[in-house]
């Protein structure tokens, strides 16, 4: 391996495109199935049980345009960082930096929460000698093994990812059938969970302040751009896989909630930190449970498998472009893969696994994520604005332009005022966070950027420049 | 427009780039949980003495709570009465939508304006 000092220009070894759209699917899928092992049924916390369904499929038209603006804009702009590429083509310098940070905060304390979420439900069964030091020992070996499978190949840790993400989705169909969804009363009971009291205990007010916890249902599948500049068909995998994985997620988040919501009294189900497993518990069936149980950290384990793949990808690029230290952008030469990225952000990975719990790492995920949705709501607007269709080849056009986009910016705005119902001091906390960093890089970080060189697409030159 | 050429930037002031970025996320992750303000606005509505009627629970739900290991409703009690309080605090929600405007629009307007240089640059002027 050769080496490099921090002044050095980037390596000419590049990430290698060996993935296809199975590989989409499981990096989107494997990051975002987790959401329905856990943290949706916080929505339910905040607004009752009728409340969490409804998001569910309000947030996922949220997500559907998500998809759909994402396929297009990433089948044209392919380049590790996702959003954060196309942010830098289309928008600005300023704005990709931001995305990128976002993509960061997301991925990385998404990946906390999965660490978490391991420890926690590792301890539900170890029973009283399982010490904070053995909870903090799983958190940290979740971290660092999978950084490690992620510094060692894209492809392997994308092959791991699509066998436990199958494993974790088929969990829920069998556990499906198994509770004979057809036969209400029988082990499901969804007239006495859900009853006209306590459907919506906090009015339409607490279903608006769900959707806070609802974006968890599909947050990071929009994920599966990070892999463009490593997909051997960009125009084909990531449109397919992206858009197979949100009718998987969908699927998945529905049949969840219904087998919940029958189980379980909702001041439970807002509370519990693994619903899926506990679901497997109310059948009164240990093989169901066992097989809940394992469901469950597999499924943290592919998300934070993705999330590592995706912050590192995020966080390699920013140091590309310059934006930060050219350092972080080696590619490893035998490996392909972004290490120095890998690896710097598992400290800070770690760092936040000790000291935070599940929910307040998910609501640091969900604020990032809601930003970035904000942005590729006008990001897309900008872009047939600039490079009308037929201006540039696309590898797939979305229909319906600009519904989906209006759709997504309005659900947007409901999801910062559901967020600062009841978490106002942590959002407030994280703008200020981006209005500073934003001020570092224009005025100060920006000047060790080269201009031109950031245009990297061969398009021609934008309407209205 | 002139080629830019962005200055070398010295090894040791790359690493304080680095370490203002991690600082930067570290306080801004870390003092929202220090200060107590992550999700602040629930309250205990606490009942003495709390019995399953009382805390509204039906029979199959008390069933249900037994077998989630409820063994009584003085368990289950701090679960079902802690609650959201969403009275809408003006003032912070004000400050909070002026901070996010100004974000965004402060966001577009310099990214523009460092945009139109790349692309000059990038086609020349052209």
């Amino acid at each position: 391996m050769s080496s490099t000092t921090v002044n050095e220009a980037p390596q000419k070894v590049s990430l290698s495109r060996v993935l296809g759209p199975g590989h989409v699917w499981a990096l989107g899928v494997g990051i975002v199935l987790v959401g329905e092992y856990t943290g949706w049924n916080f929505a339910a916390d905040k607004g009752g049980t009728l409340a969490a369904m409804i998001i569910c499929w309000v947030i996922g038209l949220l997500y559907t345009s998500v998809a759909m603006i994402d396929s297009e804009v990433t089948s044209t702009v392919a380049a590790a960082g996702g959003q954060y590429a196309q942010a830098k083509h289309i928008v600005g310098p300023l704005m990709a930096f931001n995305v990128a940070l976002y993509l960061v905060f997301a991925y990385t304390m998404l990946e906390v929460s999965n660490a978490i979420l391991v420890a926690d439900t590792i301890k539900s069964y170890a029973g009283e000698d399982f010490t904070y030091w053995y909870h903090s020992g799983i958190e940290a070996a979740v971290i660092v093994v999978l950084a490690a499978l992620n510094y060692r190949g894209v492809l392997m840790t994308l092959n791991v990812n699509f066998v436990i993400t199958a494993i974790a989705f088929i969990a829920i169909i069998i556990l499906f059938f198994s509770v004979q969804p057809w036969s209400q009363g029988a082990i499901l009971k969804l007239g006495d969970m859900v009853t006209p009291e306590n459907a919506l205990p906090y009015g339409w007010l607490g279903v608006i302040a769900g959707f806070h916890w609802g974006i968890w249902y599909y947050l990071g599948i929009e994920g599966t751009t990070q892999a463009a500049e490593e997909v051997r068909s960009p125009a084909r995998s990531l449109p397919y896989g992206t858009m197979a994985g949100m009718i998987t997620l969908l699927v998945g988040a529905s049949i969840t909630w219904y087998v919940c919501a029958s189980l379980m009294p909702w001041q439970y189900l807002g509370s519990t930190v693994y619903p899926l497993l506990d679901a497997g518990r109310l059948t009164e069936n240990k093989t169901l449970e066992y097989m809940m149980f394992i469901a469950t950290v597999l499924s943290a384990l592919a998300s934070a498998n993705g999330c590592i793949n995706d912050a590192a990808r995020a966080w390699f690029s920013l140091g590309r472009d310059r934006y930060l230290p050219s350092w972080f952008s080696a590619v490893h030469p035998k490996y392909r893969t972004p290490y120095r990225s890998i690896i710097f952000l598992v400290p800070i990975a770690i760092a936040f696994a000790f000291i935070s719990d599940i929910n307040q790492a998910i609501t640091f995920s969900i604020l990032s994520g809601v930003l970035h949705y904000t942005f590729m709501a006008i990001n897309i607007m900008m872009f047939r604005k600039k490079w009308p269709l037929g201006s540039i080849r696309r590898g797939y056009t979305h229909p319906f332009h600009p519904l989906p986009a209006i759709v997504l910016f309005i659900l947007c705005v409901v999801t910062y005022f559901a967020i600062f119902l009841g978490y106002g001091a942590q959002l407030t906390a994280m703008v200020v966070f981006y209005i500073i960093m934003s001020l570092w890089f224009h005025f100060y970080r920006y000047q060790y950027v080269k201009r031109g060189d950031q245009f990297t697409m061969p398009w021609p030159k934008p309407q209205g420049y | 427009m002139a080629k830019y050429t962005p200055p070398q930037q010295d090894k040791t002031l790359q690493w304080v780039d680095i370490i203002v970025v991690v600082l930067a996320i570290f306080a801004a992750l870390w003092l929202p949980l220090k200060m107590g303000w992550a999700g602040n606005s629930k309250v205990l509505e606490k009942i003495d003495n709390p019995t399953w009627e009382t805390l509204g629970q039906t029979a199959a739900q008390v069933a249900q709570w037994n077998k989630l290991g409820y063994a009584d409703a003085a368990a289950a009690h701090d679960i079902i009465q802690n609650k959201w309080d969403y009275t809408i605090n003006w003032t912070q929600l004000i400050i909070l939508a002026v901070a996010l405007i100004g974000y965004f629009v402060f966001l577009f307007r310099a990214s523009d304006k460092e945009y139109r240089e790349v692309i000059d640059e990038k086609f020349n002027g052209k």
